[in-house]
């Protein structure tokens, strides 16, 4: 703390955290607590979102076996997705922040993994198609090689390419974490623990991992709520077979039934936060940044 | 063999991860450079390989009036949107980030909120606006809801950044700076803004990208005239030609074109500092 802001820091830090606070307050928790409140507002063909208190839209949708269909799917998707991240995500960090001993090359590396980050999403998202497709790069080379004969089918608009999309998409909200984690981690303890008598393997379980943890909570953060938010990617990359939860509010949205958007939509934050707030047990995330 | 990974013969595990890495930036590379290569396809070229009689043809066609879309409107909202919440959310959340090296009194919930506004589904903020909007009175549009809920995901990015860069500044040097008799300015000037500015063109940049490249809350926000992700959404539904691969690659060319200007900003000012003193 400064000296001369000792004094001042009562409203100084107020007025300089206002801009934010306002944005967030306009553009975040207001619209949130109108989502829940229209959630338990009637839905009337023609007029519309009717201002009476129900609970139908959730009734509705619970007792509707397709909400906990797609619900299981997106969840299938985030646990697959959230595993394979992470082991890349754990393993190239780990390379490059363990292995590579030029700091400039390292961070060269790492710009590389961060530069598709700056592109569009649905373009990398579409890039897949002439890559896996029928007639696709994959394909094509598999039958010239000899090794299928007709080409493989389930390689696009399945969930193999969900799959592939998502860890295309992902992979690097968990690099990004877990390198600044790693990157903090001071390299005499390594040493400290090889002279002890840990092996490789050892230093990277006992050390290297539970120093990691606060890169890791927030890259699984970061995966978890852009899988679980997604809608595009699953219906583009499954051919529309796939389904996740906010299909569910596509759907009631294009029919402009706003009240049940808003209780999927509801549902969906719930599940969200709880994870969230799961993983905010595991580690005290603000007291690992604010430091 | 030295099992320490800073000094000694490299260890086995170096080129096992190597190997990874190097297949990684293949994956990750590998489509997009597929597509780049295809928006150049000829008048018989089809969506996939081989490359036909390469040509420009696709680019024109995407800026020719015949197409229904509106490739260059969209451009014209999706640049000034994205420049706008660039210069906002660097504003924003860097004063913001000063205030969080104290504690004060609700400096928990706000931090919380931020957390929230980053992981709630963007889908979700859409509606959620929109609902606002309307209960308001007020149409959406790109400039007013769309800008809104661009920067309820921008801002919280902002601010984590600014917390990693600002855990590097060390209240001493302030203080080391006011005991040298600076003024308040003169200590921000020359101990603060040097060590905070690369924080500040990171965070230039995600504001940047994070609104130009933003489809689930920009999807019911941005009103009736679309911003160029929902342009390409569209044309995903409805173009079977390579003019969709033209379009990825003109996006990605202003990308990288942002990324080059923010690096040579940083290059050119650290070389002015390094020489100029």
């Amino acid at each position: 703390m400064t000296p001369s802001s000792t004094n001042r820091s009562g409203w100084a830090a107020y007025l300089q955290v206002a801009p934010l606070t306002l944005v967030l307050i306009c553009f975040f928790a207001v619209p949130v607590a109108l989502v829940v409140i229209v959630s338990f507002f009637r839905y009337q063909m023609l007029v519309g979102i009717v201002p009476t208190f129900t609970v139908k839209n959730y009734v509705d949708l619970f007792t509707n076996p397709t909400t906990w269909t797609l619900y299981a799917s997106t969840l299938k998707f985030t646990l697959i997705v959230l595993v394979v991240t992470f082991v890349l995500g754990f393993w190239i960090a780990y390379f490059l922040v363990f292995h590579i001993r030029n700091l400039v090359t390292a961070i060269g590396l790492f710009l590389v993994c961060t530069v598709p980050f700056w592109t569009s999403n649905i373009i990398r998202m579409i890039s897949w198609r002439p890559v896996l497709g029928r007639e696709g790069l994959i394909n094509s080379a598999l039958q010239n090689a000899g090794i299928t004969s007709q080409p493989i089918d389930w390689l696009l608009y399945s969930d193999f390419s969900v799959v592939v999309a998502y860890v295309h998409l992902f992979t690097l909200f968990m690099i990004v974490p877990i390198f600044n984690s790693m990157a903090r981690i001071d390299k005499a303890l390594l040493e400290a623990a090889i002279d002890a008598g840990a092996s490789r393997f050892g230093v990277i379980w006992e050390v290297v991992l539970p120093l990691s943890k606060t890169g890791i909570a927030l890259g699984a953060l970061f995966v978890v709520t852009l899988v679980m938010g997604d809608f595009f990617v699953v219906t583009v990359m499954s051919g529309g077979l796939s389904g996740s939860a906010t299909s569910g509010i596509f759907n009631d949205l294009q029919f402009l039934n706003y009240p049940r958007a808003a209780a999927n939509a509801v549902i969906l934050l719930i599940t969200v936060l709880l994870i969230a707030a799961g993983i905010f047990r595991l580690v005290d995330v603000r007291k690992e940044l604010v430091r | 063999m030295s099992a320490s990974p800073s000094y000694g013969a490299r260890p086995w595990t170096f080129y096992v991860l190597a190997t990874l890495f190097t297949l990684f930036v293949i994956f990750l590379y590998g489509p997009m450079i597929s597509v780049l290569v295809l928006s150049f396809q000829g008048p018989s070229g089809s969506l996939v390989f081989p490359l036909r009689e390469p040509s420009l043809m696709w680019f024109q066609e995407l800026f020719s009036p015949r197409r229904t879309g509106d490739v260059a409107g969209a451009f014209g909202r999706s640049l000034p949107l994205a420049l706008l919440v660039m210069l906002m959310t660097v504003l924003i959340s860097v004063t913001a980030g000063f205030a969080f090296r104290r504690r004060f009194r609700g400096s928990t919930v706000i931090f919380y909120m931020a957390i929230a506004s980053l992981i709630v589904p963007g889908l979700v903020l859409s509606i959620g606006t929109l609902v606002t909007f309307r209960y308001l009175g007020l149409s959406a549009s790109w400039i007013t809801s769309g800008l809104g809920a661009h920067l309820s995901w921008a801002l919280p990015f902002g601010l984590l950044i600014m917390f990693a860069v600002l855990g590097r500044l060390n209240p001493a040097y302030e203080e080391a700076a006011y005991d040298l008799g600076a003024s308040r300015w003169r200590t921000v000037k020359d101990v603060v803004v040097p060590i905070v500015f690369p924080g500040m063109i990171a965070v230039a940049l995600f504001g940047f990208t994070l609104s130009y490249d933003e489809f689930p809350r920009s999807w019911l926000t941005v009103g009736t005239k679309n911003t160029l992700p929902l342009e390409i959404w569209t044309m995903t539904t409805n173009v079977t030609s390579p003019a969709l691969y033209a379009l990825g690659t003109v996006t990605t060319i202003v990308s990288f074109l942002v990324i080059a200007l923010a690096l040579s900003a940083i290059l050119l000012i650290q070389r002015r500092r390094s020489t100029g003193k």
